[in-house]
């Protein structure tokens, strides 16, 4: 079926929520109003408020709470109502979830999810914006995944509340409502792909197209990146909001005879670094583009990773077309911040005449 | 119950036992046999042997920075109260407790040898592993007990943390969920006044701490940490409590620490000697010894016996702590998670290999 983002998401959790009965949704505003950007809505009507809560109003609470449910027999899938409020439970995150395992040898462990609204590109409120991703990308015990289509959204989710660790789940805004996009959940879905989608999907072992033909199950598993589209000339990495600026740049590529690889990462901790350099073989360049400011984001270990494995592959320096070290501007001037198509063509277009 | 009868926010505490080990409250004496009262009394002299044991550890560098629990053994009797299938989350001074709750002393000397494995405890045990960032924890518990209660279970959940964790947010986080959740979890305050240097007083100006669990619309008591009549007393009608249904509990124990905060800190400069002889005379060992030797259950030949076995546990605890073998480096690596990532395979694959090449060099 054709769904938004958002709509993924949404169908994702009642999907889970009807097939394991220890899964529970907790956060801020996400019973009765079905979470800010409806994400959550009809769960607690149908699931009750007890499955379904809308807690106080404390991120470290939320999380810390969920930390011991999950410790205790429970799979929490947590909202945290926007990125840039995470803060106040990092400490949750970094001290407890993500190392409960190690420091008991496996004895406790936390299987849950924290979902929130990531980035930049609704001309939002300060704090709003937020693509700091980085900051969990570094802590060990944590993975973190980040969907740029409503079918990796789906599959994803199911992934990540079904992992037996801690995953962060970041839900780019600006794609929330941006596309409708075909998801394989509906009974009949199978034989519905076209030729195209289906070949894709058989080359990449990660997606369960719906092989069990039961309606609503979809998983994509976490740390492999998708080829959003084959090329021979470059390679363009990315992850979140910042795949459709790639495909967007492709088109202005393509006019000149250029034609890029462009790969999703869908999974940024752990990322799929086998995908990352059979391309680079491929192509001999990269582009990584990021939406998070420059120094020390992912594109950095991307580059670290690509010459350090790949430098007799290289024909040009690996380049980073990023946001900027500065606070995310308000919505007036936010359009300076993250990569647009025309920084990532300049970037295409630096390494190829390198 | 007894948290009517006792109000914070007029200062009034429940005492059951003097300091010189009388019953000063007949009515409120709980339902303990002579058994278990020598149990209780095994366990706070062998917590407090083994913190003695793990300071000469300490001086000789044969085990890490600790924090001793010696003067707060009151703790064992909060333990005793609760049943099998009971939720524990301490924080990192209840290793007399952890004792109760069948964590093998072995773990207690493991741990702060530096070995991850002593945080691993018999699975009926259910103890958490000590939680050092303060006052992060108690909301492990308020979750612990939330999922009990999802799922019907009629287990509790209890906590310990100091005076002051009371300041952190994520205590107020926790009390503030218990409070609106209304799930089956107990905090403990362990008040022993001092959070390192800083004073009880200068922690927060609430008269009580106990008077905090007010605003959270729990109920609170502050106890006489040090009677262990007091405490098993009140943690039972918690437990009682919160297993039928009721809700949340708070209690302020009030105790004392007779040594450092931990043994990289020296008291002398931050607190008057004096006020350290103060509480010595109310020590909660002490006053359950006089009480057993009042009731004529106790006297110096079974103490001596009692303590030359309790050495002998201690000795044995820490002799097989350090015959425990390091961590491989498959251990550090394979717990991170259910599954290793590629990437860790990559790392532990080097270190392997660097390992490998480093004794190689070593035999050449």
């Amino acid at each position: 079926m054709k769904i938004t983002m958002l709509e993924a998401i949404n169908k994702a959790l009642f999907y889970e929520m009807s097939r394991d009965s220890s899964v529970v949704v907790l956060g801020e505003d996400v019973g009765k109003e079905g979470g800010v950007f409806r994400a959550t809505e009809g769960l607690q009507q149908k699931y009750g408020a007890e499955r379904v809560v809308d807690t106080p109003l404390a991120e470290a609470g939320i999380v810390g709470s969920a930390i011991g449910m999950a410790i205790n027999g429970l799979k929490p899938v947590c909202e945290i109502q926007f990125f840039g409020f995470i803060y106040p439970a990092i400490n949750q995150i970094i001290n407890h979830a993500s190392r409960m395992r190690t420091r008991s040898r496996g004895l406790y462990t936390c299987p849950l999810v924290i979902r929130t609204p990531y980035g930049i590109g609704i001309k939002a409120l300060e704090h709003h914006s937020e693509s700091t991703e980085s900051y969990f990308i570094h802590t060990p015990g944590l993975k973190v995944v980040i969907p740029s289509t409503a079918a990796d959204a789906y599959g994803l989710l199911l992934s990540a509340i079904r992992d037996p660790d801690p995953v962060l789940f970041l839900e780019p805004t600006k794609l929330y409502r941006a596309f409708k996009e075909e998801v394989p959940i509906d009974e009949g879905d199978k034989k519905t792909l076209d030729k195209k989608e289906a070949d894709k999907s058989n080359k990449d072992k990660s997606q369960n197209v719906n092989k069990s033909g039961k309606a609503g199950e979809y998983t994509v598993s976490i740390g492999k990146a998708r080829i959003v589209q084959e090329g021979m000339d470059c390679t363009l990495i990315s992850w979140g909001a910042m795949v459709k600026e790639c495909e967007k740049a492709a088109e202005l590529l393509a006019k000149e005879e250029i034609f890029p690889e462009i790969i999703d990462l869908r999974t940024v901790s752990p990322m799929d670094k086998e995908a990352i350099l059979a391309s680079v073989k491929k192509t001999g360049r990269a582009v990584i583009v990021q939406e998070a400011p420059r120094t020390l984001g992912l594109s950095s270990e991307i580059s670290s990773i690509i010459t350090e494995n790949s430098m007799a592959d290289l024909q040009a320096p690996v380049i980073r077309v990023t946001s900027f070290d500065i606070i995310p501007p308000l919505p007036k001037a936010e359009h300076y911040y993250a990569p647009d198509p025309y920084r990532i063509y300049r970037g295409v277009k630096k390494v190829l005449e390198y | 119950m007894l948290h009517e009868q006792f109000n914070p926010l007029r200062e009034q505490q429940l005492q059951v036992m003097d300091k010189d080990g009388r019953i000063i409250r007949k009515d409120l004496m709980p339902k303990l046999s002579n058994d278990d009262l020598k149990k209780i009394y095994y366990y706070m002299v062998l917590g407090r042997a083994a913190d003695q044991k793990a300071m000469n550890l300490q001086r000789q560098g044969r085990i890490g920075t600790f924090a001793p629990v010696y003067g707060q053994e009151g703790q064992v009797a909060s333990a005793y109260a609760l049943q099998q299938g009971d939720w524990v989350v301490p924080a990192f001074r209840e290793h007399a407790l952890a004792l109760v709750r069948g964590m093998p002393l072995k773990n207690f000397y493991l741990y702060y040898m530096g070995h991850e494995t002593g945080s691993v405890v018999p699975k009926d045990a259910r103890i958490l592993p000590v939680s050092v960032p303060v006052g992060s924890h108690p909301l492990h518990a308020v979750g612990i007990a939330w999922a009990s209660k999802i799922r019907k279970e009629k287990n509790v959940a209890i906590t310990y943390f100091g005076d002051g964790a009371t300041s952190e947010g994520e205590f107020h986080e926790a009390m503030n969920f218990a409070g609106v959740l209304k799930v089956p979890v107990i905090f403990y305050c362990q008040n022993n006044q001092w959070a390192i240097s800083v004073p009880r007083k200068i922690q927060t100006a609430s008269r009580t701490i106990a008077q905090k669990a007010v605003a959270y619309g729990l109920p609170g008591i502050q106890i006489d940490g040090n009677d262990i009549f007091a405490v098993y007393a009140e943690t039972k009608e918690a437990a009682d409590r919160a297993r039928r249904g009721e809700g949340s509990y708070f209690i302020e124990a009030v105790t004392y620490r007779f040594g450092p905060h931990t043994t990289a800190d020296d008291p002398t400069k931050y607190r008057d000697e004096k006020e350290v002889e103060f509480w010595k005379q109310r020590c909660p060992v002490m006053r359950l010894k006089k009480y057993m030797e009042n009731i004529g259950i106790w006297d110096d030949n079974q103490e001596k016996k009692l303590l030359a076995a309790v050495d002998k546990e201690v000795e044995k605890a820490v002799d097989d702590a350090e015959k425990t073998p390091i961590a491989t480096v498959d251990e550090i690596f394979d717990n991170t998670f259910a599954q290793l990532t590629p990437q860790l395979v990559e790392q532990k694959a080097y270190l392997k290999k660097v390992q490998d090449e480093k004794k190689a060099r070593i035999k050449k």
